[in-house]
This record gives C-alpha cells, structure tokens and sequence, in this order.
C-alpha cells in the first residue's frame, strides 16, 4: 500500500478544539535544530539556495544555527527575504530548496523549512530588528495591497531610502498570510509581527484603505515616483450552478477566515461538507473543517487524482485527516430549501487533452447522484482582480487571461511608474508566497535602477554563481 | 569462531579488552557487573594515598551535535580506603579466577612505601600490577603519578623497587605529557618491567564559558589543567604507541604492552593491535556507554578475524609494526592523483572549494552534459596534470569512494630524501640545485 495511506496517528477526538488548531509541526527544540544544522553539508554554490526562488543562502544561515549564531541566521534569511518567517511555514519545500538538497536522492533532505522557523522564532521572541530605513533619496513610491509582495517590495525600498506608503483594504496586513493561510501551518500572529517589521522599518502602512473606492488608482499615481501593484486576487468565483445563494453554502476563503480571526468555538460548520475543487484552498478548507469537528468532509473534483493541482504532500496531509477524495465527480446543482440539503453531481469519465494538456472531463450521461450534505464549500479559485484591470486601462497596461502583463525581469507594466508582483501577475506557474517575496525585491531593485542608478550589491548573482563555469585558478 | 585469549606475559585474559584504571574499575560490583557482560580484564583504579576529589570532575568537547568527542578529568585516585579496596579486589579474583586483574597502584615516592603496598596487593591474589606514574594532575604536584613519569630517571628507580617486591607481571603505564614517550619506556625497561601500558591522560583545559568566563570543568568558580581522554585522543595515542612499540630496546626486551586512550569500538581496538598492543583498555567509552559495548567489540573482533583467517590475535598483533617509517623514508616517487566517480558525486562541490581555496587549484566546475537536464549543475572535474595528489577533496568529499586517490606513474625515480641527503646532499641546500634536480626528476610543482 502506498506510503500515504498510513494510519492517522492524529487523534482529534483526544484533542481541544485549540490543540486541534496549533502548528501542525512544532517548533525544533534547540539540540534538534543544532544536530539537524550539523548534518548539512555546506555545499558551495548549493543547489538548495539556487532553488529558492528568492535566494536566501541557506548554508549559511544553517552553519550560523550550528554554531550557535542564531540572530545571524536570521538576519541572512531576511536578507535575501524579508517574509521568511511565513516561507518557512508555507513554502512548498519539497518542490523547492529541500527537493534540490543534495541529500534528498541517498538520504533525507535537511529540514530548510523547519530550520528556518528557528531562526525567524528566535528573532521574533526577540524582537530583534535588523534593518532600518535607508538615507532618504525623497522618491516615494506608494503599494496598493499590503500581502507579502507588497510588504517585501515596500521593505526593500524602504532599505533604499524611499519613501513608502502601503494601502491595504482590510483590517490588518500581510494579505493571505494573515487572512487566508491555515492557523495550523502560521498563526496570525507571525503573519502580524511580519507587517510589524515592515512598518518598524519606517514604512506607513494605511489599512481599511481600498484603493478603487477611498483612494483612485490615478491619485496614486499622480501623486508618487513609483507604484507597486500587488492586490493578488479575489474572491472564489461563482459556480453557476442552481442553489448557488442557500444558506450553508460558503466561499472557502471567507471560511478560512473565520478561523484565522474568529473565536473557533464561535464557527459555525456543517457536519457533512462538500468541498468543491482539489487545489491548496480546497485542501485547507477540508482540513480545517475536520479539524473543527465535522463528521464527514468530501473533496468533490471533476478531474482525477493525477490532475489535481495540489501538491501531492498536501494530498497526504488531507488523507491522513480523514477527508475523503470523490474524483471525476462534476456538481451541477446544491439541492436544498432554503438551506443546504445536498449535492447533485454527474460522474465523469476523461477525454482527450484539453489546451492545458490534462486530460479533459465528459459528463457520462445518466450518472446524476446526490450527496447528503449540510454544507458547501466552494474552492474552485480565485477572481481576477477586473476592478483594477480596468483602471489600468488607462494607463495603456494590458493583462494576460486577467492578470496584469509584467515584464518579468523588472516587474514593470508598459508603464514606466507602474510596477505590479504577486498572485496579481502570475498568469502561468504556481502561486506561492515565496514567488510574491520576490516579485516585490525584483520590482523594488528595478525602482531603484530606474530612479537612481546600478545596485553595487549584485549579491545575488554572485551567490548563486549558478551558471557560469568555474575554473581553478593556475597558480605558479 | 577465532580464539581471542591473550596471555599478556604471564597475564592471561579470555579476550584482550580490559577496563582501564579509571572509574567503571572502582569497586567489586563493578568490575563483577563488567565482566559478567564479556569483560576480559580490569585493572582496578588506582589505589594508594589518601585524596579528596572535588566536585564537577569532568569537563568534555562535543561535536556537531555528537556528545563527547572528548572528556577530561580533575578526578585523583581512589578515594576508598585501600583496605576496602584490596578486600574487593580479593573478593572479584575469587569470583572470577579466569579473568585478568590487575591492581594499579600509586604512593609516595618512598621505597618502603611501595614495597609495602605491592605486597599487600599481592595477597589479593591479583595477577599483576600497574604503576601510575601517568595522573597530570593533584597527584602530580604532590610529587606522584606523572612527575614521576615525565623523569626517566625515576620512572627506573621506582620500577626497581616493584620488582624488588612484587611476584607477578609489572606494567608501567606512561604519561604522554613528555616531549619523548620512548625515554621513559626505555627506563621501564632498564627498571625491569614487564610490560608498558599508554596512554594516561593528556594536560588539558576544556574550554571556557563564554557568559561566565569560568573554565571547564568548572568547580566552584576556577578549573586547571586536567587529563584528556576519549576519542579525540585515539590518534595521539596510537602514535606513542607505534614509538614504543617500535623501539628497538623494548622490543629486545620482549615487553608486552597495553594499549589504550580513545578505544570506543573493536575496530579501533584492532588498530592498537596492529601497532603492538597485547591487550587495549577503555575507560572513556564506558563512561558513556556503559559496560554492554563489549559484546560488539568481542563479536566484531572475531568477526573481523575470521574473515582475515586468524585464528589467535598473536596472528596479527603487532602486523603493522614492519610499516612505521619516518618521513626521510619515504617513497618520493609515488605518486597520486584525485580521480571523481561522477556517478556517486551529488554536486555538493565541497571539494571545489577546497581544492580552490586550500590546495592547488586543479577542480575546475564544468558544464560536462552528464545528465540529460537541460539546466544541469556544473560538475566538478580535476585537472589531473595539476593535481598535486595532496588528497585533501578525497578527504572532504562527503560521499562513501567518490573520490579516490589513483596512483600514477610519470617516471620519477623511486628515492627517498635520505637517500638524497647522501647521494646529492646540495640539492637539499640551495634551491637553485634543487630546481635543476627537479627537472631531471620530472617534478613540476605549481
Ligand atoms: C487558501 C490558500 C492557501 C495557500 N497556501 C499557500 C501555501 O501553503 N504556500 C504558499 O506558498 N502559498 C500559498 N497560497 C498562496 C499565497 O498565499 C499567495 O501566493 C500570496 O499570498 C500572494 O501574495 P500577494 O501579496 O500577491 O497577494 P495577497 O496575499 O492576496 O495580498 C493582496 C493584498 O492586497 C489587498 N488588496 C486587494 N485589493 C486591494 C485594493 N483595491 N486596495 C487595497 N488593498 C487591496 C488584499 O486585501 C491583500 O491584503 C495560498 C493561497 C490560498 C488562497
Ligand atoms: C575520570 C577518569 C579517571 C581516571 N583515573 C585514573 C586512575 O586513577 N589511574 C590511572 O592509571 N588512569 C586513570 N585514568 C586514565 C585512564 O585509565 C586511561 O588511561 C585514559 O582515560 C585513556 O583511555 P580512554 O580514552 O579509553 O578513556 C582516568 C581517566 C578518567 C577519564
Ligand atoms: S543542498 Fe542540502 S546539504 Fe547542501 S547546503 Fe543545501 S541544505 Fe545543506
Ligand atoms: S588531491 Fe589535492 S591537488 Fe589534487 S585535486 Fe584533490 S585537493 Fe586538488
Ligand atoms: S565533494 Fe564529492 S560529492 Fe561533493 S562535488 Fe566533490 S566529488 Fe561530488
């Protein structure tokens, strides 16, 4: 049997509801993070730091943990990722820097990910600050969208000297890392201390601001040197299905907000929840509602298993949870009163290779059934953002199957004072954290490039030397 | 399954692993409990003058996460009376007449004193004796243990007195703080001894406590120097005793010798074997493990000798002896060069950067289409013609073969430096004689 169907050694019903919602992993004592520090190879020019897509040199912090030199280990981190606190927690490792490790073939992987929580929980029990606002160049750039992209790129230009404000619509900042990331893979709390260090550093974070409705997009515009677009994307988009509007159906990002920012034992869930869609969001909306206490979770998606987009570690998580998986399952109607009584769903078979070359799903005829369930979650992806698309417009910038056209060397749209990073840009690949962190360092060094001349610091290439050849010298 | 009885000149043990003077040897339980569990031998700790130990005794090094790579001690003799521990000691040969116990024994530098005590020890029935002329420390400044052993001359005159007195073997255990181990095995030797035993303890501080500046180990406040042991010691250990043992006035004297300072494991119990000792004592490593590790030493001892086909260790004891040579020796004309197996290799580079930054320069990282990735990882490959042989990245490469260390032949003549010394000693005067030299020899360094 294959390795994931393992027993669940997670027991809920011998757990709290708060228990339930703690770190999934828990934090490395000091000797375990020691001992898994000392098994690193400290490879040069190591594969791990090539496959970070923001390039933290990850021998290094890890030697800094082994020697003893934690608040170093961190500063390294932050430097090449001011978000490394979440990354560590939410990163993808295995597709990442621990699949690129050098002992992930014969051995196991060092534990990047978990190391690195290390070194950001010590600074940030700490409350040590690393980094302070540059010498003032007078330019101010203004960030619409205070989520990881946006903090990382206003981090990194606040370090240059520029003048930065953060718009962000909702309550608090740091985007889904604070609203949208299950607590038991980062509470909201780090999530927080994350905006705290961003703002610390001299940034003006402006919350409950939505621009498109208190603040124009041209006013920013206007009035700054440069701005950064980093709004990532909407909501869950509507089904078009009947029942769509009964009570008891959900758009699964407002349902893992709840309980990112409700009392838990305030949340109201169903005891048998439809989950429509297999992607991390309908993965996090399962788990989290076996772990509040629903009977029977079912993941509904009308492909098979081979093509579902979450990674497969999260697959395995959601198994082991007790989520039950209905592939190759199309809904076509919620069924119900005036509240939530069922799902009617149609079996599919796979046909030929659709553009995106899966195997595309046909109805088989006559194969309607109904689920018995008292919830619907919906998590089938996110809106674009058509609001501000639309306010682009003007400026000439065009969008990509809804997401804003960057070029993605610079982050810069056609428009030479309008930048854009995050989930907002990224019309192909993977969305992830890490890639918004990112996003934001490439489009704040293109700012400063474009404002204020060549960065000396060209670290980054010369750390990952990745590409070209090295030659011993010929000494004599 | 090969026999590993010893008989360690008159001293007979069912296999060579004995306990050393030291604290898993204190007391009857013990050394009873030890021997239960496969032990050959014991040889008690040391018994003689009154002392009082101290607290924190032990200070020790870890590394990389791995505890105690080395361990150091303030402790002194032992602090039971002698009379307890002679009535123990009797007790343990009664119960355990086929096994080897040895009774170590340090006094007061005083003929009647010593000859005393080896006498009473003698009624134990024990079969032999050890001097601890080897304690660095408390002892020493009280004019015992290695400041008798670091002074040849009463290294002898003590030794004499023993074997005035004493009726069974005598081992002379040496201290390796000295600059020249051999002269006081020498002064064994004219003293009478039957055997030698090293290495004690090595002068040592541990460390030093970087919020309290205190010293390790640490008591109450101040620390000194203390004895070293444990595995770091192994190497420095297995060097004196390949100088003693392949001296050539102890080996005329036929002395046995027991070899110990590091010994965790059968292999490195082998090892000091191969280099002449008889029997090899561990204190260390049963001070972490316990006294169960012996099961594997002895089963993997005779594991090992029955896959080499010896039957007894007298086969191979000592089998690495006719190899201990000096620099001025060795072979000038052998040559080596690095050579990576890129199947096993996982591109850690490690020994780019170390052949780049420390040794000669000739690792080169290279786009060498391996693999079919079309992204693929630079490899690293030797420029073998600048190779040096010094094997530095074959040492650093964390892979099991990887890199091995291929010997080659570029037809350097087969001499050695003191064959140079006689026959052109200019060359090893003047560096323009030597360069010419070189160019006859086909030697190029970089
Ligand atoms: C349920 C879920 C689970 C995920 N799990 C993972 C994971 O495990 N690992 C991982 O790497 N990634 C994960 N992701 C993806 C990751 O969260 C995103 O890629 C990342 O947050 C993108 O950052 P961003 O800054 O581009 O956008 P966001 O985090 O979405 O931030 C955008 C911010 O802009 C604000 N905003 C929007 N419009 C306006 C406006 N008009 N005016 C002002 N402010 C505005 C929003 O309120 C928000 O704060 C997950 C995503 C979801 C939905
Ligand atoms: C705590 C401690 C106490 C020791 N006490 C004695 C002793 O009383 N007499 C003695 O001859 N050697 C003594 N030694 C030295 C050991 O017998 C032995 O020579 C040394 O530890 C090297 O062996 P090892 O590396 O296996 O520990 C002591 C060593 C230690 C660690
Ligand atoms: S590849 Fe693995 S072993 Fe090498 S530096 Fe990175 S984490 Fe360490
Ligand atoms: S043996 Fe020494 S000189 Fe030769 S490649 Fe290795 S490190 Fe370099
Ligand atoms: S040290 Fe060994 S494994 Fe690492 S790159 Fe060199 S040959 Fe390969």
């Amino acid at each position: 049997m294959a390795e994931h169907y393992k027993p669940n050694t997670y027991k809920a019903w011998e757990m709290t509801l708060e228990e339930r919602f703690q770190e999934v992993y828990p934090p490395l004592a000091e000797r375990e993070a020691v001992t898994e520090a000392n098994r690193c190879l400290y490879c040069y020019d190591a594969p791990c730091m090539v496959a970070c897509p923001t390039h933290i040199d990850i021998p290094t912090f890890i030697r800094k943990i082994s020697t003893g030199n934690v608040k170093g280990s961190a500063r390294t981190i932050l430097e090449s990722n001011l978000m490394g606190a979440t990354c560590s927690r939410v990163c993808p490792v295995q597709e990442l820097c621990e699949g690129a490790c050098v002992l992930e073939h014969d051995h196991k992987p060092i534990m990047i990910g978990r190391l690195q929580r290390y070194a950001m929980d010590y600074a940030t029990e700490r409350n040590i600050k690393f980094f302070e606002k540059g010498k003032s160049n007078g330019l101010k750039v203004a960030v619409i969208g205070g989520g990881p992209a946006g903090l990382s790129c206003a981090g990194e230009l606040c370090k240059m000297g520029f003048d930065v404000t953060v718009y962000e619509k909702k309550k608090w900042a740091n985007g889904l890392s604070t609203y949208g990331i299950v607590v038991f893979r980062e509470p909201v709390e780090v999530a927080l201390a994350e905006a705290k260090m961003i703002q610390e550093m001299g940034v003006q974070i402006k919350t409950n601001v939505t621009i498109g409705k208190d603040i124009t997009l041209d006013e920013l515009v206007e009035q700054n040197d440069a701005v950064f677009i980093s709004v990532g994307l909407g909501n869950v988009p509507d089904m078009s299905v009947p029942g769509e509007n009964l009570a008891g159906v959900m758009d699964g990002l407002d349902f893992i907000e709840e309980t990112k920012v409700e009392k838990l034992d305030s949340i109201k869930f169903g005891n048998r929840i439809c989950v429509i869609g297999a992607g991390n969001t309908a993965i996090d909306c399962a788990t989290i509602a076996r772990r509040l206490g629903s009977e029977r979770v079912n993941i509904i998606y009308r492909r098979s298993e081979a093509e579902m987009p979450a990674y497969h570690f999260e697959y395995e998580f959601a198994l082991r949870e007790g989520v039950s998986f209905m592939f190759l399952t199309l809904p076509v109607e919620i069924v119900g009163k005036d509240k939530v009584e069922g799902l009617k769903c149609v079996r599919m078979d796979l046909g030929e290779p659709d553009a995106s070359g899966r195997r595309s799903p046909i109805p088989i005829p006559g194969s309607e059934f109904t689920i018995p369930c008292d919830m619907v979650v919906k998590a089938i992806g996110q809106k674009k953002q058509s609001q501000m698309m639309t306010a682009l417009a003007k400026y000439d910038v065009k969008d990509i199957k809804g997401y804003i056209a960057v070029d993605f060397a610079t982050n810069r749209t056609v428009h030479p004072k309008i930048f854009a990073g995050g989930d907002c840009i990224r019309s192909h690949g993977e969305a992830s954290t890490v890639m918004a962190v990112q996003d934001g360092k490439i489009a704040a060094k293109a700012i400063y490039r474009q404002f204020i001349g060549e960065l000396e610091d060209q670290t980054e290439h010369a750390k990952t030397g990745c590409c070209k050849e090295v030659a011993g010298a010929h000494a004599h | 399954m090969a026999n590993l009885e010893i008989d360690f000149r008159g001293i007979k043990s069912p296999n060579p692993f004995w306990l050393a003077s030291a604290p898993p040897a204190n007391s009857a339980y013990q050394v009873q409990k030890a021997f239960e569990q496969g032990w050959g031998g014991a040889v008690w700790k040391t018994i003689g003058a009154p002392v009082l130990n101290v607290c924190n005794r032990y200070g020790t090094i870890d590394y990389k996460g791995q505890k105690i790579i080395g361990l150091n001690n303030v402790e002194l003799i032992s602090d039971r009376p002698i009379d307890l521990n002679l009535k123990e000691i009797a007790e343990v040969k009664r119960n355990f007449p086929n096994h080897a116990v040895v009774v170590s024994v340090m006094v007061e530098s005083k003929k009647e004193t010593w000859q005393e005590t080896i006498k009473r020890a003698e009624e134990t029935g024990c079969d032999g004796f050890e001097l601890n002329f080897g304690c660095p420390h408390g002892m020493s400044e009280r004019g015992m243990g290695s400041a008798m052993g670091q002074v040849p001359e009463y290294t002898c005159m003590v030794t004499e007195w023993v074997m005035e007195a004493a009726t069974k073997p005598v081992i002379v255990k040496l201290t390796p703080n000295i600059t020249d181990i051999v002269q006081p095995a020498r002064a064994a030797v004219r003293g009478g001894a039957t055997a030698i035993s090293l290495i004690n303890t090595i002068n040592s501080i541990m460390g030093v406590d970087l919020d309290t500046f205190e010293l390790r180990p640490n008591v109450g406040g101040k620390g000194g120097h203390g004895g070293y042991a444990g595995p770091a010691v192994k190497p420095i250990a297995l060097h004196l005793l390949s100088a003693v043992a392949s001296d050539p006035e102890v080996q005329k004297a036929g002395l046995a010798i027991s070899g110990m300072g590091g010994i965790e494991t059968w292999q490195d119990a082998v090892e000091f074997m191969l280099l002449g000792s008889t029997s090899v004592q561990v204190c260390t490593a049963v001070m972490h493990w316990g006294f169960r590790i012996v099961e594997d030493m002895i089963e993997g001892m005779s594991n090992w000798m029955d896959d080499k086909g010896f039957k007894s260790c007298n086969d191979f004891i000592g089998a690495s002896l006719p190899r201990i040579s000096n620099f001025g020796d060795f072979d000038l004309g052998f040559q080596s060069v690095a050579k990576i197996n890129h199947d096993k290799c996982i591109q850690c580079n490690l020994c780019f950067i170390a052949c780049n930054d420390a040794a000669h320069q000739c690792i080169d990282l290279k786009d060498a289409k391996l693999t079919k990735e079309a992204n693929e990882r630079l490899w690293p490959v030797v420029r073998e013609v600048d190779c040096v042989g010094c094997a530095l990245c074959s040492t650093v490469c964390p892979v099991d073969d990887c890199i091995t260390m291929v010997q080659i032949d570029t037809g350097r003549p087969h001499t050695t430096w003191n064959e140079i010394m006689k026959s052109k000693p200019e060359v090893t005067q003047d560096w323009h004689k030597m360069e010419e030299y070189r160019k006859t020899a086909n030697i190029h360094v970089h």
